[in-house]
């Protein structure tokens, strides 16, 4: 945490030197002041923090790719006459166990089109998913514990 | 020019993702299935057209007010469907008769609201009302 502060002050810092807040002037004082810790803090730091934050991006990439595959597919069946729907409610095993990591599955979950997490049991072992189409719940369960599941754990508990 | 086309095409797929959630709360056939259409096509909508009008003013104070209020749809909309969902599940609202599967049957505990890993006695689930309750039958 200190280190994505640091990271972001240095960014600033950037920002001011060459008189110029604009978006992608950040950016490019985010990455540089990344490269320079990196060059510093590698292997010295306990925190993970360089491995962490290719792992946010891939993270965010892969939840914009299927944010936009799950619309088209939503879309297709509010708009076809007869919708083709097979609901159900999916109890999905859970490996993750802090709180933080917790709320961003779900959140996750939520935000994907066509799936809804309604629940948590009360001793964090089960999620229960509400999704719109369900073809074979084993193939469900894979696909949110590969998909998001795994991508959480390996930023919020490494 | 270019600015023009992003603008509107921005906007358009907003505004075309939040009439998708209109006409899905319309057609879905349960609580349930109408949430997944609104809940998130319209936060995918809204931040669209957030986006739209911040490329329109290019100014970074607009970019960051845009970014601030997407990032606050992104954290509260989920939180609202879930508490939505849970209530209206222990409350017994029905699931489409069409539902293939319901792994959530049986979990909850009446008597401490708490939801279970395990099966919960008969006697202290919660039960899920019948179809007909408010609405008239459909054709």
């Amino acid at each position: 945490m200190s280190l994505f502060l640091l990271n972001l002050l240095l960014a600033i810092a950037w920002g001011a030197l060459t008189g110029k807040f604009e978006p992608l002037n950040l950016l490019f004082g985010f990455l540089l002041a990344f490269a320079i810790l990196w060059v510093g803090f590698r292997g010295r730091s306990q925190e993970n923090y360089f491995t962490r934050v290719p792992r946010v991006v891939e993270l965010a990439l892969y939840f914009a790719v299927d944010i936009f595959k799950a619309n088209l597919r939503l879309a297709g069946i509010i708009l076809s006459p007869r919708m083709n729907l097979r609901p159900a409610v999916v109890a999905v095993p859970l490996e993750v166990r802090t709180e933080a990591g917790l709320i961003l599955l779900m959140n996750l979950i939520t935000l994907t089109p066509g799936t809804l997490s309604l629940d948590v049991s009360s001793d964090r072992r089960v999620l229960f998913v509400h999704t719109v189409y369900l073809e074979d719940p084993q193939q469900f369960i894979s696909s949110v514990k590969e998909g998001y599941e795994r991508r959480v754990m390996r930023i919020v508990e490494p | 020019m270019a600015q023009t086309i992003l603008v509107l095409t921005l906007m358009l797929i907003g505004a075309f993702l939040m009439a998708l959630a209109g006409l899905g709360i319309l057609r879905m056939p349960d609580t349930f299935l109408r949430m997944s259409a609104t809940a998130k096509a319209g936060t995918l909508g809204a931040g669209l057209i957030l986006l739209g009008a911040a490329v329109y003013f290019n100014e970074f104070a607009i970019y960051t007010r845009a970014a601030a209020i997407i990032v606050f749809l992104l954290i509260t909309a989920p939180v609202a469907a879930h508490m939505i969902g849970r209530a209206a599940y222990f409350d017994g609202v029905p699931l489409w008769k069409g539902t293939i599967q319901d792994d959530l049957h049986g979990h909850y505990r009446r008597s401490t609201h708490t939801l279970e890993s395990g099966e919960v006695p008969a006697q202290d689930q919660v039960e899920a009302l019948s179809e007909s309750d408010d609405f008239p039958e459909e054709e």
